[in-house]
């Protein structure tokens, strides 16, 4: 049974899942939710996914949602399988919980304002709150500062090897640097931007952004 | 050597990580950090919470911060002598109480911890709540209970027919919104009542909140 994704590609969460299950070999596809539509406050969708938000999986009987469990789930459902996306020992684990709780309440409150005004509220042809944006990349610019010194003691957030903590930043990382044209807050920290310019070559990273670009809707290993 | 929780008593993070030490029956020590004074952002805290936040735990030369990975950690090491609060022996079980900490983390507590900013902390450091800050969020709190509600219609506790680390993560911000006027938007829906009542008669909950001001 193949592993539906429901969302829409462009959208960080629903990438967040795709990369992890390409890291891991599964197959998947995606069954396209329109969020400049609304598909995803109808009450059909709703009915899945009761915060009205993407992606929502459906696993044969087994149905899930917010992207950071869905990912935990297929990094321990697949622990065998690939890279070890969770550590090891109980305080490798610790470590990765660490950094991908660093990500979800220390990053992600900042990451959001910058993405939001400055290339998501364009796209639709309205004009963002720049300073917004501007107040958040200052707050990020120093949350980054404490990645510089993880990153200059550990290859990677959680240690030496590439794990979950790593890749949740991904996603929204991603759209600062590229889109927003904030990607000095990543290259003028000598660590950070090699950790960067690593785990964005990673190949299955690499598969996820053809596949948003394609607008491909399935994916086999 | 025991394990330290560098935090105080009346923070909401810090007492999420003593409540898994209480619920597993573990030894620690809190070594309480000052706030009003700035502690949380001296050297020596910041060496072991880079972020200049609380709680930071240690154990051994293993330091960590952010209250729900301390949880995760301190659920799984004493798990043989506590309850089972993660569910890991379960692919499906675990990944629905993930699925509830995630809901915690990234809707319950973005509408509650504006509520009790205003209400508690707000005072005390000389400002006045700001009822439409209070009101938006309330809006904004019911609807996820009546999230919480429909759920709880079908399941007992909220990853499933078990008690875990996804309710206990709710109690340290519940416990202060109930010593307020808005907990009637607890009362007024009968299964998250329940669940209410069945998570903070535990032993170890009522033993942490004990320590915590109960009202504003």
């Amino acid at each position: 049974m193949v592993v539906q994704i429901h969302g829409m590609t462009p959208a960080v969460c629903p990438q967040r899942v795709m990369h992890c299950l390409i890291e891991k070999g599964v197959e998947f596809e995606i069954i396209h939710v329109d969020l400049e539509k609304g598909e995803h406050k109808t009450p059909e969708y709703m009915a899945k996914q009761p915060f009205g938000q993407v992606p929502y999986i459906v696993d044969g009987d087994f149905e899930l949602y917010e992207s950071r469990a869905i990912v935990r789930y297929y990094a321990a459902k697949y622990a065998g399988r690939g890279p070890n996306l969770l550590g090891r020992t109980l305080e490798e684990k610790a470590r990765v919980d660490m950094w991908l709780d660093v990500e979800a309440i220390n990053l992600n409150p900042l990451v959001f304002p910058i993405v939001f005004n400055l290339f998501v509220l364009p796209g639709q042809g309205i004009t963002g709150n720049k300073a917004e944006a501007q107040a958040a990349a200052e707050k990020l610019d120093k949350v980054l500062e404490v990645y510089e010194r993880q990153l200059s003691k550990t290859k990677y957030l959680a240690g030496d090897e590439f794990t979950l903590a790593d890749l949740t930043h991904i996603p929204a990382l991603r759209y600062v640097v590229e889109n927003c044209g904030m990607g000095h807050l990543i290259s003028n920290k000598k660590h950070v931007e090699a950790w960067w310019a690593d785990i964005t070559s990673r190949p299955a990273w690499k598969k996820v952004v053809g596949i948003v670009e394609s607008r491909a809707l399935k994916y086999s290993p | 050597m025991g394990v330290k929780v560098y935090g105080p008593t009346m923070s909401t993070c810090t007492a999420r990580v003593l409540l898994c030490l209480e619920e597993m029956g573990a030894e620690y020590e809190l070594v309480p950090v000052n706030l009003s004074i700035g502690e949380h952002k001296q050297p020596a805290h910041l060496a072991r919470n880079p972020f200049g936040q609380v709680p930071a735990f240690e154990d051994g030369a293993l330091m960590l911060h952010e209250s729900r990975a301390i949880a995760r950690y301190v659920l799984r090491k004493y798990k043989i002598s506590g309850a089972d609060l993660l569910k890991e022996g379960s692919l499906e079980e675990s990944a629905m109480v993930d699925v509830w900490l995630e809901v915690e983390a990234h809707q319950f507590d973005p509408a509650i911890a504006p509520i009790f900013f205003q209400i508690f902390i707000l005072p005390m450091i000389g400002g006045v709540p700001d009822q439409t800050v209070i009101d938006t969020n309330l809006e904004k709190l019911c609807k996820v209970l009546d999230i919480y509600e429909a759920r709880l219609c079908k399941t007992k506790y909220l990853a499933g027919d078990f008690f875990s680390l996804a309710d206990l993560s709710h109690v340290p911000l519940l416990h202060y919104f109930m010593g307020t006027p808005h907990a009637s938007v607890v009362y007024s829906r009968p299964h998250v009542k329940a669940w209410w009542e069945a998570v903070s008669s535990r032993p170890a909950c009522k033993k942490v909140t004990s320590v915590m001001p109960g009202s504003a």
